[in-house]
């Protein structure tokens, strides 16, 4: 418990970090930082996302996969590592 | 013979009275009786209906917190460790990127920069061949309020004038027809509307007077009006604008004016119009040396002020530019009185120059303060370059070569701190961005007919979409902006405050 925490406290402290979400497979937020209506509009939204940009990877090239996503938006910056059983979402606003 | 004789008495009945009583007999006659009944009537109705949601669902919630107390989901810890590292890198390296820096995507409108909406003409002044002196947005940001006059001819002409309002969100706009014309007695050289109420608009004439109008008056629109006193100007007025007072809501006219005097007016209905609150004159050998500056001393003594500005951020600052290519900081609040003698004034002359800027190499026709930095400003005069300068620094920070002809304003956006607009005398208005490397304008309004200049234009503080620009023609053209020249950038500040901190050469 404590080491997870400590990592999520870790990438916290990093410059511009505005929230740290983790989602199980299926779509289900496990760990947030945000409040609950961001955290699950979030959750919802971007595990569809990151399933359509895998698939598409994987169907445009059946042996690749999807390693990272991010998503450039006129106020910040939203970073996805994707796992077999969890995604990582950060939200980022590098210019703060 | 005679003898008493007693008789007998004879009673003689009635027989009328017998003959009525016997004649008379008694009837009796009844009603039947009334039947009355009474009914009532009365609706009711009574609804009642309930509803009630349910509870929300906390399961998303409960779920947060079961994993709080329960233990970790398997491989979450493994994930974190696997993910961390990558994650960390690219956070870091996002955070010092510059790579989108000035990216910006248009989703929305890749259409023209500029288009034309409107063009106003009033046909009387056409046909005379006035051109348009001055345009002026009223507060409420949908009239615009035009003077006529002419910016080529010198000398003293009792030709009359006019000056004349559209409202753009009328239904059914004419442009061929004003919704209000004003006739004046001689050429309008400066006009602007009241900041708070949009019935009024003060005007500066080519005589010398200030004049104040009210729109809603529709006897006799001319509210106060300076007259030919001592105390007014004797040259043409060149600029009005309204000053805040010291009480609050209260506005006063500053008029400036060729004569070398700029004088401050409060309005007093119950005297009778305008009277004079303070008066500055701007002298020649009272002019602050600037370091840089040759300084010549030459036969006239008076500095003649073609162009003034009005600081958003500091009450007690204003700016003057000359005739002969002077800037001038000047302060409201001088004490210094003028080396000229104030005979006939109501109010003791002062000197109010505070600080000089280099000198320009010919008439400035217009000075703006940014509206988004205390320091910064634009002036544009006769020799085509549009000048940023910092009132802290003599020297400008940057000079744009605007156009080879004059300009005859400069203005910036209101709400885009690096946008800058001037009117050209080759008919263009240049827009141009500071936020862009090369110094090209960004957007150029050209309305054709050669020969025709731009004499003057104004951005519009309520539809910051929208940009009149008045001509030599007589017309007064109405321009919408695409949203690239009106929504500001996310770091358009900073880099309007990186330009200020620069050091001039």
């Amino acid at each position: 418990m404590a080491e997870v925490e400590e990592t999520l406290k870790r990438i916290q402290g990093q410059k511009g970090v505005q929230g740290i979400i983790i989602v199980n497979s299926e779509g289900i937020p496990i760990k947030t930082t945000l409040d609950n209506s961001s955290t699950v509009q979030y959750a919802g939204l971007i595990h569809q996302l990151v399933m359509k940009a895998r698939s598409t990877v994987r169907d445009i090239d059946p042996q690749n996969d999807l390693t990272f996503l991010r998503i450039r938006s006129k106020k910040n910056e939203i970073m996805i590592a994707p796992d077999k059983d969890y995604f990582l979402i950060v939200i980022q606003n590098p210019s703060d | 013979m005679f003898t008493d004789e007693a008789l007998d008495s004879v009673s003689v009945c009635s027989l009328w009275r017998k003959s009525r009583q016997s004649a008379q007999e008694s009837r009796g006659c009844q009603t039947r009786a009334i039947n009355s009944t009474e009914a009532e009537v009365q609706t009711v109705s009574t609804t009642v209906s309930c509803t009630q949601t349910e509870p929300q669902d906390q399961a998303t919630e409960q779920l947060l917190q079961q994993h709080l107390d329960q233990p970790e989901p398997p491989g979450l810890k493994d994930f974190l460790q696997r993910v961390e590292d990558a994650v960390i890198r690219e956070l870091v390296r996002n955070a010092r990127s510059h790579a989108f820096d000035w990216f910006q995507v248009n989703w929305e409108d890749h259409s023209q920069p500029v288009s034309c909406l409107h063009r106003l003409q009033h046909p009387s002044a056409q046909e005379r061949g006035l051109h348009v002196t001055s345009v002026s947005w009223s507060c409420t940001g949908s009239v615009i309020a035009c003077a006529y006059g002419r910016i080529d001819d010198g000398d003293w002409s009792t030709e009359k004038s006019y000056v004349c309002t559209w409202n753009l969100d009328r239904r059914g706009l004419n442009p061929k027809q004003a919704d209000l014309v004003l006739d004046v007695h001689t050429a309008v050289t400066a006009l602007c509307c009241h900041p708070e109420q949009p019935a009024l608009i003060a005007g500066g004439l080519y005589s010398g007077e200030v004049v104040l109008w009210d729109t809603s008056r529709t006897q006799d629109p001319v509210l106060a009006q300076t007259g030919l006193s001592a105390d007014s100007h004797r040259e043409p007025v060149y600029q009005v604008a309204w000053v805040p007072l010291q009480k609050r809501g209260e506005f006063g006219v500053l008029s400036a004016s060729s004569g070398g005097r700029v004088l401050l007016w409060t309005v007093d209905l119950d005297q009778g119009g305008f009277v004079l609150n303070a008066a500055y004159a701007m002298l020649r050998q009272q002019l602050p040396h600037s370091s840089s500056s040759s300084f010549k001393a030459r036969g006239s003594s008076t500095v003649g002020v073609t162009s003034l500005a009005l600081s958003p951020w500091d009450s007690d600052t204003f700016l003057v530019g000359s005739e002969g290519g002077l800037l001038l900081r000047c302060s409201f609040s001088s004490q210094t009185p003028a080396a000229v003698s104030s005979e006939g004034q109501s109010v003791t002359l002062r000197a109010p120059a505070v600080f000089s800027f280099r000198p320009r190499s010919g008439p400035v026709h217009s000075i703006h303060c940014s509206p988004f930095h205390r320091n910064l400003f634009v002036s544009a005069g006769t020799d085509g370059l549009v000048h940023l300068h910092s009132l802290l620094q003599a020297n400008p920070l940057l000079s744009v070569r605007v156009s080879d002809s004059y300009i005859f304003q400069v203005q910036w956006s209101p709400t885009r701190p690096l946008l800058f607009a001037a009117a050209t005398g080759q008919g263009e208005v240049q827009i141009f961005d500071l936020g862009r490397r090369s110094l090209r304008p960004a957007a150029t309004i050209d309305q054709g007919g050669a020969g025709q200049a731009a004499t003057c234009l104004s951005f519009n503080c309520q539809n910051p979409h929208l940009l009149a620009v008045g001509r030599t023609d007589g017309t007064v053209g109405v321009w919408q902006l695409s949203a690239d020249l009106t929504e500001q950038s996310p770091r358009e500040s900073s880099q309007l405050e990186q330009i200020a901190n620069q050091v001039a050469e």
